[in-house]
């Protein structure tokens, strides 16, 4: 499902003395089954632009297409229910979401408002529990007497439960242990892969976009500034850090050396591995032109 | 020595007939002046273990000394008052109606004359960079906006201690490190100490000391060194690994020797060049 914004403009609040804009000529596209990271500062507009995804928020200006829904400051509210299937939203605060009075029902939920039956909701949030690395042990206790990183697990699965077609993460992994964030990114990824989802990220973690995300969009004040793949706009690190955005740790540590030690890189190197790829390269053309000849396996 | 805070034995159930206590006979202590960071996986213990030092958690056994105050009924006011904490949910603590009346609110309660309370509003706002949102509703930011304003509202109270539970996880790498060193010049000047729980490398580095908690108990304690230098274990232990530990993985795997010992960034700059010239 493509989804694409025209001129898109949205002012919180608008017509009453606290108006606010958050997004002004927002124009972007994100292809189905693409991964896009959305990257800006705090307050850029991240969250309301991904709430836009599925009409939880209409634009007060221009359009937003989403497969073959036009959403614009007067559709209806009604009808929506379609794209609340098809589009589902990880939020940034995972209480924001739960509400159930158990993690089995708050899971079980979704599939269930879509029709799905009771045996087969059941079905579903058995099989999705152990993806968030959860056991079943949990179903049954409430989804508020969680600690925070468990909560955000609960959310992640009511979503994954919906089997969307396009899967919005709003900082996702922040409060996750790292081994609980690499596993949940890679399920992401999996079902990016495998089953074509298209997914849309929006992160503070370079070194994510850098591994998953084959489209980036770099937001500031509330509009684009660049999109594209991430490999070309992290080639433009002063930029980055310019907007005080950074670059990924594998891009840092590449520049650093590339100056230091008078190498090029074939290509800029966006995750450590490509980046090890590199420095070996150099490693063994050097040792072919072959000074001493180290063998190799001796320690240093 | 003179600790400001002290745990002895602490057990705690949220319920009676749970079979792993969330507090598991934890036992630590923290000086005046220090900064510790706690890490550990999601449910091991950490914002339990944080709830019990203002007694918003009462353990079931063991005993909570706060600056010198053994902590129960009587005195637990006078603890809070001396104990700032910032939630993993900013949220859960917003009471004021607009940003400044926010973070005017703990002062209120400690009788702070008015002129003090303004220069002090200011320079929290001013440090975490929401000076402009100051007639906002907390509620109607963003994430990292939610999270700047809640510990503006820290920094203004000027407690004896500091406790931020994941406080940062919402900001960006920039962000966050504005976010600490404001606590570092408070820290400097008022001989505040510091309890930070985070699953961040960067925010840990930054301590002291670091504690290592899992299943309720402290398993590990160190400086951020000797904790960095546990290389892979890292990873159960609830932090990531440092990118020289990652980047050296992976240049194992391209067959090039890697020493052993941990290296920082600029020492992988320097073995590497060293490796290049040595061929
Ligand atoms: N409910 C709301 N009412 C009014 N203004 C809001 C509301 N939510 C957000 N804003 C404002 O809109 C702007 C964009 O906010 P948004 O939440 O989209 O930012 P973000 O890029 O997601 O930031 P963060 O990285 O901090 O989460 C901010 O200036 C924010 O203060
Ligand atoms: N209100 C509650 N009622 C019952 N059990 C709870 C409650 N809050 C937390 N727990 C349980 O107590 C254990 C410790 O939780 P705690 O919130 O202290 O973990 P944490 O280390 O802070 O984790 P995280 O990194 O996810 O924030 C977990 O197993 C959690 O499920
Ligand atoms: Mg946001
Ligand atoms: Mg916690």
């Amino acid at each position: 499902m493509d989804i694409t914004f025209r001129d898109v403009g949205y002012t919180y609040q608008k017509g009453t003395p606290f108006e606010s804009k958050a997004l002004y000529d927002i124009q972007l596209s994100i292809k189905d089954g693409s991964y896009t990271a959305i990257v800006g500062h705090t307050g850029s507009g991240k969250s309301t632009i991904l709430q836009h995804l599925n009409a939880l928020r209409k634009p007060t200006e221009g359009s937003v297409q989403i497969g073959d829904r036009t959403i614009t400051p007067t559709t209806d509210n009604k009808n929506l229910k379609g794209l609340r299937k098809k589009v589902g939203i990880v939020f940034q605060f995972p209480e924001a979401q739960l509400f159930e009075e158990t993690v089995g029902k708050d899971i079980a939920f979704g599939p269930k408002n879509f029709g799905v039956g009771e045996a087969e909701a059941e079905a579903i949030t058995k099989r999705i529990l152990p993806l968030v690395g959860l056991d079943e042990t949990f179903l049954d206790r409430s989804p508020f007497d969680l600690s925070g990183g468990q909560m955000r697990r609960v959310a992640i699965a009511g979503v994954l439960a919906l089997e969307p077609e396009v899967l919005v993460l709003d900082e996702p992994t922040a409060g996750l242990d790292p081994q609980g964030r690499k596993d949940i990114m890679d399920v992401f990824y999996r079902l990016h892969k495998d089953q074509g989802l298209t997914i849309v990220l929006v992160t503070h973690q370079m070194d994510d976009v850098a591994d998953y995300a084959d489209h980036m969009i770099v937001l500031e004040s509330g509009t684009v500034k660049k999109e594209g793949h991430p490999r070309e706009i992290f080639q433009q690190a002063e930029w980055l850090e310019s907007k005080q955005l950074g670059v990924p740790a594998a891009v840092k540590f590449a520049n650093t050396i590339q100056k230091k030690f008078g190498w090029e890189f074939k290509q800029l190197p966006l995750t450590t591995d490509e980046l090890a790829k590199e420095i070996a390269v150099f490693m063994k053309t050097h040792k072919q032109k072959g000074s001493k000849g180290r063998a190799e396996g001796d320690s240093l | 020595m003179d600790n400001i805070i002290t745990l002895n034995n602490i057990m705690f159930r949220y319920l009676e007939e749970e079979e792993r206590p969330a507090l598991n006979g934890i036992s630590l202590s923290i000086e005046r002046g220090e900064w510790v960071a706690i890490i550990g996986p999601n449910g091991s213990g950490k914002s339990t273990l944080a709830k019990t030092i203002n007694g918003l958690i009462e353990p079931d056994t063991g005993e909570v000394t706060v600056s010198g105050l053994l902590l129960n009924e009587e005195n637990i006011w006078d603890i809070r008052a001396k104990v700032g904490m910032v939630f993993q949910n900013p949220d859960n603590q917003f009471v004021g109606s607009t940003v400044e009346d926010d973070v005017a609110f703990g002062l209120e309660n400690q009788g702070i004359p008015r002129e003090e309370m303004q220069r002090r509003i200011r320079y929290a706002l001013d440090k975490v960079q929401m000076t402009d949102f100051a007639d906002r509703e907390p509620a109607r930011l963003s994430g990292g906006q939610k999270q700047r304003v809640a510990i503006a509202g820290i920094v203004a109270l000027q407690p004896e201690i500091i406790i931020l539970d994941e406080a940062t996880s919402m900001l960006d790498p920039k962000g966050r490190n504005e976010v600490l060193s404001t606590v570092k010049d408070v820290k400097k000047r008022e001989n505040l100490s510091v309890l930070s729980i985070t699953h961040d490398i960067d925010e840990a580095a930054a301590a002291n000391r670091v504690l290592v908690i899992q299943e309720g108990k402290v398993v590990r304690e160190g400086t951020p060194e000797e904790i960095f230098s546990y290389g892979e274990q890292l990873i159960e232990m609830g932090l990531d690994l440092p990118f020289p530990e990652r980047l050296k993985a992976s240049l194992k795997k391209e067959g090039l020797d890697v020493p052993n010992e941990y290296l920082t960034e600029e020492g992988m700059v320097d073995f590497l060049w060293t490796l290049h010239s040595e061929m």
